[in-house]
């Protein structure tokens, strides 16, 4: 525990740092309170509404880790297709690669008209933004076998389904857990984007939804507040995935010698 | 195992065609060792690679049985354990676990490796990762066994324990299966001495045979053993080197 402390140290001491100087900047009259509220005002924002942004985090939590599971299926199979299939391939990538440059306001009607306000159009739109890191990550992954692997499986006459399952397979695990975390920290501002323009109506419908009306009711310091939640959730899940990673693939772990 | 005429190319760096191997032939009769010596770069892993039909030959023909191939390097997969890696070819031949696993257990008595069936590779030796490799190529249930330099990341005296546990291994393998036959490649001609019915020396690329000796000792050998010493100049003297004198 003591150990797990020290770890932490480093960033502790940055964000204590950083809020340092936020506050001193705000404190010394350089902007003005409705553009950027000080911490210790963020801070008490944080401490009056902390069953309201609870309340907007349970939505968005929810819309977050199905994304990313969601992303993360699909991810993988695709880029098992795509690995399989030279054809796929060919005609997938440029998709793929194209699809996340849609910006998601131009798509937000059209899922509105097939799902309504509920959580699938989120879910949609952070798939949408998450699955390629992951497809990206695993079709190199799969391909990362060592040549001599798969000429050794020849010799033992494993067929090209029996070389997925035990070689490429969990050679590409790793790789697609790594493509989830650095998808998890789009996911974050995926649900956010995925609120605001699917517009959600109601009292707790998110954080995203949250910030999009504090700041137009000039309620800076809560919009704060709320970004700070998602800062804490995000960084939360982060290290969630890399424990997910040390369990799943032991061995991923090991090579990269931060075993300790 | 009947190499006749064999060759075999492949594109070097500035794409020009490199011969690896130049009309060689070799056999090997049922149940021998053959050894293949010959210095680095010769088409030693070709040679292996062109008997376990990873590459077709460009002229010549090979015949010979089913081959299972043990590599360089053993190529364990980190993510399965030893007993599991050791059963990979049973797995691959559809046998279910716990039966593939028996089966592996018993060879895994034989050859030391007790305790260390769930291990992953990362927590064995090297030595101990050769012998499961080793395993693995056993229960490929191939006649045909080529091994390609299989103690050649070792320690020597590793090595040396590897080679009295390897014709150990072979003879009573040979007893319960009936008819397994060896091809062993390596840079080391004590080596192919010491284990070896009969010794191929090859010369540097394009790879030929340039001699054939025939071993014929008791079982087991020692490097200092003087007829193996006396072999071991007479290969030297084929190969070309300074160290023969």
């Amino acid at each position: 525990m003591r150990r797990r402390a020290l770890h932490a140290l480093p960033a502790i001491v940055l964000i204590a740092v950083l809020l340092g100087v936020w506050e001193l900047y705000v404190d010394l009259g350089s902007v003005d309170r409705l553009v950027l509220p000080a911490p210790h005002e963020v801070g008490g924002a944080l401490w009056e509404n902390a069953g309201f942004l609870a309340s907007n985090l349970k939505p968005t939590a929810e819309e977050v880790v199905l994304g990313i599971v969601l992303a993360l299926g699909s991810g993988f199979a695709l880029a098992v297709a795509i690995h399989l299939s030279p054809v796929l391939r060919r005609a997938v990538y440029p998709l793929a690669v194209g699809s996340q440059a849609v910006p998601i306001a131009v798509i937000a009607v059209l899922l509105i008209f097939w799902w309504g306000f509920g959580i699938l159009p989120k879910l949609a739109v952070i798939t949408l933004i998450c699955f390629f890191p992951v497809l990206v990550t695993t079709v190199d992954g799969l391909a990362s076998v060592d040549p001599e692997q798969l000429k050794l499986l020849r010799t033992l006459d494993a067929s090209r389904w029996q070389t997925l399952r035990f070689a490429e397979l969990p050679a590409a695990l790793p790789a697609a857990i790594s493509g989830a975390r650095i998808a998890l920290t789009v996911a974050v501002i995926g649900a956010y984007i995925a609120e605001s323009q699917t517009a959600t109506t109601g009292p707790y419908a998110g954080l995203g939804h949250e910030i999009d009306a504090d700041l137009t009711a000039l309620q800076t310091s809560r919009a704060y507040a709320a970004a700070v939640v998602l800062f804490v959730f995000a960084i939360a899940c982060f290290y969630t995935l890399a424990l997910l990673e040390r369990r799943l693939a032991p061995w991923a772990y090991r090579s990269r010698g931060e075993l300790r | 195992m009947l190499v006749s005429g064999v060759s075999r190319s492949y594109r070097g760096r500035d794409r020009t065609p490199v011969r690896a191997l130049a009309e060689i032939s070799l056999h090997a009769d049922t149940n021998e060792l053959l050894a293949v010596v010959g210095p680095s770069g010769c088409g030693k892993t070709t040679l292996l690679e062109l008997i376990c039909a990873l590459q077709p030959c460009d002229a010549g023909s090979i015949e010979c049985a089913p081959a299972a191939l043990m590599p360089q390097r053993d190529l364990l997969l980190p993510w399965l354990c030893a007993l599991d890696n050791a059963t990979l070819a049973l797995r691959i031949a559809r046998m279910p676990r716990s039966q593939a696993r028996e089966r592996a257990a018993e060879l895994f008595a034989e050859l030391g490796l007790q305790g260390f069936e769930q291990a992953h590779p990362h927590e064995l030796s090297g030595g101990m990762r050769q012998r499961v490799a080793f395993v693995r190529t056993l229960l490929s249930g191939k006649e045909l066994l080529c091994l390609d330099e299989p103690f050649g990341a070792l320690d020597a005296i590793t090595r040396a324990e590897m080679h009295t546990w390897l014709t150990d291994a072979l003879r009573r393998d040979r007893s319960e299966i009936g008819r397994r036959t060896v091809v062993l490649v390596t840079h080391d001609v004590e080596e192919a001495i010491v284990l070896a019915d009969r010794v191929a020396v090859l010369s540097p690329r394009p790879g030929r045979v340039v001699a054939e000796l025939e071993v014929g000792l008791e079982r087991p050998r020692s490097r200092t053993d003087r007829e193996v010493v006396a072999l071991r100049e007479r290969a030297l003297i084929a190969l070309g080197s300074e160290s023969a004198r």
